[in-house]
């Protein structure tokens, strides 16, 4: 559980200013969570401040926000809490220390990654090999034998699973979510509002992205960032049944499913990283947690990268660069891989959480 | 830099709804239109920025409003709060004007929630603003700027100069720089004078000391009493104003309105004398919310206090600052500085009166006192389960009612009766022609954007002929 802070403090405060208000009750579901509430214990704080998407809806229409006395900044001091909590709830025990500093830790572990990986592929493979063109099939695991690549791809994120599981039933008991026994319904519902990101399309007409116009931008470009790296996932999901059922061995040709998948994805990708981050740096900076944007910036930039690089290697999977850059690739994915849930990666986990103790709490309201 | 030199179309004073209402009106005519707000960007709308909907008349249910709201009816609630003192003809105005206002709004940007039954159960009545009225103030705002309106902040207007009945110049102080502005018409929308202590002394003596200003510091009056210095005729009983019930421990400005309490039907109130002064429980809130300000302000220092039991607690909306509380009536009035003795008299006298009944928060039960005075109507239940609370109470003042007189069509009436030809007011600054005493939920804003349009269209065409 994390522990009772100068954060956690203030947004007790402000959530009961917002209480007395209530004048944002038709915005995000923060609101409605939080008139069910009159006392808001720790758990209470930890719930709502992960159950919100940082739309700043309700910031902009705050007429207690700074420099009122009241100071009321819902977006930056749930920003706050959200960190610590990922931090308290990380697994194994200590990990937690892992999101101070978060910017510097995730652009190390990445660019240790791919020049570790660049660096093993230079001593270890056959020079004549990782420099010349590679066709035909197999020919990626002439550079890293396939079942290297097997190895390290299930390691690092059969942890981060691991890491992200222990992390979620830490954090639902921690702050007394068992207690709204979701049902399927429950279930259903929050499904729905993570796969539509409900709760930023500001009930129609978009939320506050960069000032107090309304704009559907954050939504767009995280579902382009989300969509894309399932379209990845599923490219390899896909690449892996090919090798094992039908024994059909990358690569794989560009019209082909799991090629294409990984194309659109990777695309989606680029898109939406460059999108939400082009957000985060022209958006008013008032009801942000400046602190935190280290690590959000390098993991954005870490997922850029990844995109980016997946779609040189397709570009130049025929040439001679092709062993250099799928070395540069497969060491990215997997320092992501392992950073996960040591990073702002962990977001969809806790809110995802939240969205289904609330759908809960909501169905027995 | 703005453009002094320019001799702009309207000149707008003020930055409200009703002035926004009116510069969107003028400009969308084909006005060039200027308005000069006070405040700084982030204190800009006035009184708007702590609004959160609008009293509007409709026939048939809307995106926004359930069921129907017809003019007689609306009629009625203003006739009954007024209690006469209004003026038909405009109020009717209004009234009719106001079933326009969502949609005038909407096309300026503004969301409205749909419809639900708030705490204060006014969804048939009132269109609610999303997010409430800091983003109406925004998306006007914006509207405005879009349109090509030419937006001043910290920009005061300190005077109108009157030749006659014609306006022609108007001097202000724009950010620290004084400038003149020149125009063909000006509407007049800076509200009222609440803000302003000296002003509210002149009739109420010490007691304005202790009167919260629940909106902006900006509102002191300085154009209305420019205008009534110059020959304008005056309407409105300047001690009469829209107050409420508001937490003892709010800021002395710009508390807003998280600072109300909704608590006093469920609770005795007692001064700081430890009396009882009038009935807490004569009517549902929502129609007498806007009677305990200006009864709290008539009692000794301004003071009052609303005692309940933990029975009460979750019967109205959470305050922002938490109740005293105590184990004892005692215990509490020593917390509260008052006489014990006395308050445990009070609660013993009440809890005797207290009839059998049952308890219904959402509307008029039949729970009452008898042989008390005054007596509590309804919502009457022993207070004698600890802890006991309490909440010290204040007036917070919304607007005052004094104001420059106005026809129909939103222009200034002289003293002499003839109308000015080129100035116009909307908004506080002339709502006591329609208020003469008492509050309905969201009527300033339906006479902000009911008279901001009149009054916009009014000096275009004006202007533009």
């Amino acid at each position: 559980m994390n522990a009772e802070t100068e954060a956690t403090a203030d947004a007790r405060r402000m959530m009961e200013i917002c209480n007395a208000c209530r004048y944002c009750e038709s915005y995000c579901a923060v609101f409605p969570a939080m008139t069910m509430r009159r006392d808001f214990s720790l758990g209470d704080i930890t719930h709502l401040a992960n159950l919100c998407h940082g739309c700043k809806g309700c910031y902009h229409a705050c007429q207690y926000a700074p420099p009122h006395a009241f100071g009321v900044n819902i977006p930056q001091v749930f920003a706050e809490v959200r960190q610590e909590s990922y931090a308290a709830h990380a697994w194994p025990e200590g990990a937690g220390r892992l999101f101070e500093k978060n910017g510097t830790l995730v652009t190390a572990v990445a660019v240790f990654g791919a020049t570790l990986a660049m660096l093993l592929s230079v001593l270890l493979v056959d020079p004549s090999v990782l420099t010349s063109a590679q066709r035909g099939p197999g020919a990626f695991f002439r550079v890293v034998p396939h079942w290297l690549m097997i190895l390290l791809g299930l390691g690092t994120f059969g942890w981060a699973i691991l890491a992200m599981v222990m992390g979620g039933i830490r954090y639902w008991r921690a702050t007394g979510a068992s207690a709204s026994q979701p049902g399927p319904y429950a279930a259903a519902v929050a499904a729905h509002d993570i796969a539509t990101l409900r709760n930023l399309g500001g009930g129609g007409h978009g939320c506050n992205d960069v000032d107090d116009s309304f704009s559907m931008q954050k939504r767009l470009f995280h579902q382009a960032l989300f969509g894309g790296f399932m379209l990845c996932f599923a490219a390899t999901c896909v690449g892996t049944i090919y090798h094992y059922f039908f024994g059909w061995k990358s690569p794989h040709a560009f019209l082909s499913l799991p090629v294409q998948l990984g194309f659109w994805g990777g695309l989606f990708m680029c898109v939406g990283a460059i999108g939400l981050t082009r957000i985060k740096i022209i958006t008013d900076p008032v009801p942000v947690a400046r602190r935190l944007l280290g690590g959000e910036f390098a993991i954005l930039g870490l997922l850029f990268l990844i995109a980016a690089t997946g779609l040189l290697l397709l570009a130049l999977r025929h040439t001679g660069a092709m062993g250099m850059m799928l070395a540069l690739h497969l060491g990215l994915v997997f320092s992501f891989f392992l950073l996960m849930p040591y990073s702002k990666m962990v977001h969809g986990v806790y809110r995802g959480l939240s969205l289904l103790r609330h759908a809960a709490e909501k169905k027995k309201a | 830099m703005p453009d002094f030199d320019k001799l702009w179309d309207v000149l707008v004073v003020g930055g409200g709804n009703a002035a926004l209402c009116a510069a969107i009106t003028a400009r969308r005519a084909g006005a060039s239109v200027i308005v000069a707000e006070h405040a700084p960007k982030h204190m800009r709308g006035g009184n708007s920025r702590h609004t959160r909907n609008v009293r509007s008349l409709h026939p048939a249910p809307t995106d926004v409003l359930t069921e129907s709201y017809l003019e007689d009816e609306y009629w009625d609630d203003l006739l009954r709060v007024t209690k006469g003192r209004t003026d038909e003809h405009l109020a009717r105005t209004c009234i009719r004007a106001s079933q326009y206002a969502p949609e005038f709004l909407q096309s300026c940007g503004v969301v409205f929630q749909p419809s639900l039954s708030g705490t204060l159960s006014l969804s048939r009545t009132n269109a609610f603003f999303l997010g409430g009225g800091k983003a109406l103030v925004n998306a006007v705002y914006r509207t405005a700027e879009s349109l090509g309106v030419e937006l001043l902040y910290d920009c005061e207007v300190q005077h109108i100069h009157m030749e006659g009945g014609h306006a022609t110049e108007a001097i202000v102080n724009h950010k620290g720089f004084p400038q003149r502005i020149r125009f063909k018409a000006v509407i007049a929308a800076s509200g009222g004078f609440q803000a302003n202590r000296d002003w509210l002394r002149k009739y109420w003596g010490d007691a304005a000391d202790n009167f919260q200003i629940r909106g902006t510091p900006y509102a002191q009056g300085k154009i209305l009493k420019d205008l009534l210095a110059q020959g304008i005729q005056e309407v409105g009983d300047p001690t009469q104003f829209h107050a409420v019930a508001n937490d003892a421990r709010a800021p002395m400005e710009d508390g807003g309105l998280a600072m109300r309490l909704d608590c006093v039907p469920f609770s005795v109130v007692v001064n700081e004398n430890v009396e009882r002064f009038y009935d807490e429980g004569e009517d549902t809130w929502p129609k007498r919310y806007a009677i305990w300000g200006r009864l709290i302000a008539q009692q000794p220092n301004q003071r009052a206090f609303a005692i309940s039991d933990v029975k009460a607690i979750n019967d109205y909306l959470p305050s922002v600052f938490p109740p005293i509380r105590a184990d004892t009536i005692g215990e509490l009035a020593q917390k509260l500085g008052l006489d014990v003795a006395k308050l445990e008299a009070v609660v013993a006298d009440y809890n005797a009166a207290v009839r059998p009944g049952t308890f219904n928060g959402q509307k008029l039960d039949d729970c009452s006192t008898e042989g008390l005075t005054p007596p509590k109507s309804h919502w009457a239940r022993r207070i004698d389960t600890p802890p006991f609370h309490a909440h010290p109470l204040r007036p917070g003042i919304t607007f005052t009612f004094l104001s420059v007189k106005v026809n129909d069509r939103a222009r200034v009436v002289m003293a002499d009766g003839t109308l000015a030809s080129n100035l116009l007011a909307c908004g506080e600054i002339m709502s006591g022609n329609i208020l003469g005493q008492g509050y309905l939920a969201g009527f300033g804003m339906a006479i902000g954007t009911s008279f901001g349009r009149i009054a916009g269209e009014e000096a275009a065409k004006t202007v533009l002929n």
